[in-house]
């Protein structure tokens, strides 16, 4: 049984995903501890280059084709499965993100490879793998024993330090021959940048961000009045967008924007992992929610446990009197 | 077109969620289930789907909870059809387990597009709109939050990355998409319309295949996360809340004068 281990790396538009660093960092981790080598596992067209930057690895297997000039789930995954299947490691590590979701499930159902999603953390011990993945809203930690000599662990964005993964220096590199990709059933058209808001949330120092806990549309209102007291902006959780109660532009996450904010005050956000992803970065992280065990609090350095519409009004007030 | 919205039960994240004895699952006897939201979003993009060039909307999900009502509340919306897949299921079921049962159900129900929401709450084993398109071996697409017809044969779907970035993709039908939001905000179906689905339709029901699921991983621990413990959480009424954290941000020179 190998005890070797792949990291499939993430890059679009020809830049290597932060996750890509952190899963290198953990897949050394697993290396260490099992004794085998440490694959990245490179897929795309002209990416041969980005070898340059996966110093952490100890080789490199590039998947090279013209038919994965762009990312599509399945000549991506294709792609992925022949290099898992070449290096038959014993644990891949694939990104828990919008790519990683078709290609970690993907490569489970066609690898016939257990899979364990939304993994915070990843261990091996003796030869034997226990995975820990977040789930139910990231509510609760479930901690499996996996079995069998190979696994997929789809890491979730900040569950490593990337430092440790980043390191320049190209690996020796090993070329995969590309799968057969013709008649792919998936075509790539185009690539759409995201539209220019009103406000532009990543360049805004101070944010007043708003969840499910709003309740309603018209309450948007209460904070809107706070943000523009403190001179910022408004900014939202995805089912506040899904709902259309603020536009695309607004929503900061794994699927909407990454912000860095001085202030990055959480009204109603529950805190999903999704949300998490995109604010960590905040400075200051002020929540507050009514549910003591929401898991803002573990990011936040300041909560508050109580209605927003006793203490939101309170504050706007008290800002705006600057007293 | 003929489209299938598979729907699914998991537990309400809004309410208190208690672990059993031993520690390795939910207490199944007090957990409350509803609808995956993204299921609900994997439903509206079928209806408008529907409403805007035709289609054959039938929904099908395994028997667990209340899904009855969610069914009923779905024909309500607009579903043609409602299938329940009936078995053993109450106990929850991994992503694979419910792919394998799905793929074999589907056989029996014509589908050229194949909807679901996009993840569940509890999917730890994978998302099921993946897991059904490698079962069925059909093309699939995840975290999609727009699909057109292009031709008769193919969607054009937009699948969303890191950043705002968005894909277009073609894909050939049939295919499975893992739905993100629908363009538009799930429609609501007041409670006299369900009500009255619930008198005059009928929900078919399916007895589940028998599958076999490759050893998937076994949880030996199921608990809270340990406090990180960062957040010093501060206690009062309003006002002094307030005038903690407005000392908070005037000490970090965050209130312009």
């Amino acid at each position: 049984m190998s005890a070797d281990i792949a990291v499939v790396v993430e890059h679009l538009e020809g830049v290597l995903a932060e996750v890509s660093f952190e899963m290198l960092a953990k897949g050394r981790e697993l290396a260490a501890a099992g004794g085998g080598m440490l694959w990245a596992v490179l897929i795309g067209h002209g990416v041969t280059r980005l070898a340059g930057e996966l110093g952490a690895a100890d080789g490199v297997a590039v998947v090279e084709q013209e038919a994965l000039a762009h990312y599509t789930p399945e000549a991506y995954e294709k792609a992925a499965a022949a290099a898992l299947q070449a290096l038959a490691p014993r644990v891949a590590l694939v990104a828990s993100s919008s790519m990683g979701l078709d290609q970690a499930a993907g490569l489970s159902g066609t690898l016939g490879w257990p899979l364990c999603a939304y993994c915070k953390d990843v261990a091996l011990t003796d030869g034997a793998l226990t995975a820990v993945s977040q789930i139910y809203g990231g509510k609760l930690l479930a901690t499996a024993e996996v079995p069998g000599e190979h696994a997929i662990c789809a890491m979730l964005p900040g569950a490593a330090a990337a430092a440790a993964g980043r390191k320049s220096g190209t690996p020796p590199v090993r070329e995969i021959p590309p799968p057969a990709l013709d008649g792919l059933r998936v075509r790539f058209k185009r690539l759409i940048q995201p539209e220019g808001g009103d406000v532009d949330i990543t360049r805004e120092g101070i944010l007043v961000s708003v969840g499910r806990g709003i309740g309603s549309q018209d309450n948007i209102a209460v904070v809107k009045e706070l943000a523009e007291a403190l001179g910022g902006a408004v900014s939202s959780s995805r089912p506040i967008v899904d709902q259309g109660w603020l536009p695309k532009t607004r929503q900061v996450g794994k699927s909407g924007l990454s912000v860095k904010p001085k202030l990055y005050l959480a009204v109603g956000i529950s805190g999903a992992p999704e949300h998490i992803e995109g604010m960590r970065g905040a400075e200051l992280i002020v929540a507050i929610n009514t549910d003591p065990g929401a898991p803002i609090f573990d990011v936040a350095h300041y909560g508050v446990v109580s209605d927003l519409f006793d203490v939101i009004p309170a504050l706007t007030e008290k800002v705006k009197s600057r007293a | 077109m003929d489209i299938v919205v598979t729907v699914k039960m998991v537990p309400d994240l809004v309410e208190e969620l208690e672990v059993n004895a031993e520690g390795t699952d939910l207490d199944r006897s007090v957990v409350k289930l509803r609808i995956n939201e993204f299921d609900e979003h994997a439903l509206e993009q079928a209806l408008l789907l529907k409403n805007q060039h035709g289609a054959r909307v039938t929904v099908v999900a395994l028997d667990s909870g209340e899904v009855d009502e969610t069914l009923f509340t779905c024909l309500a919306k607009g579903a043609d059809r409602a299938v329940k897949v009936m078995g053993d299921f109450q106990g929850g079921v991994s992503t694979h387990t419910a792919a394998a049962v799905l793929a074999q159900v589907l056989g029996g129900i014509p589908h050229e597009l194949i909807l679901a929401g996009v993840q569940a709450a509890d999917d730890r084993d994978g998302q099921l709109a993946v897991l059904l398109g490698s079962a069925l071996r059909l093309p699939h697409v995840s975290v999609v939050t727009g699909v057109e017809p292009s031709g008769d044969k193919a969607v054009t779907v937009r699948q969303e990355y890191s950043g705002g970035v968005v894909g277009e993709l073609e894909v050939d039908l049939p295919a499975v998409l893992g739905i993100q939001a629908a363009p538009q905000t799930p429609r609501y179906a007041p409670v006299s319309k369900v009500r009255q689905m619930m008198k005059t339709a009928k929900l078919e029901t399916i007895e589940a295949p028998a599958v076999e699921v490759g050893a998937g991983s076994i949880v030996t621990s199921l608990a809270r996360p340990e406090a990180a413990g960062r957040a010093e959480i501060i206690e009062g009424a309003p006002e002094e809340v307030a005038a903690r954290l407005y000392a908070i941000l005037a000490d970090r020179g965050l209130l312009k004068r």
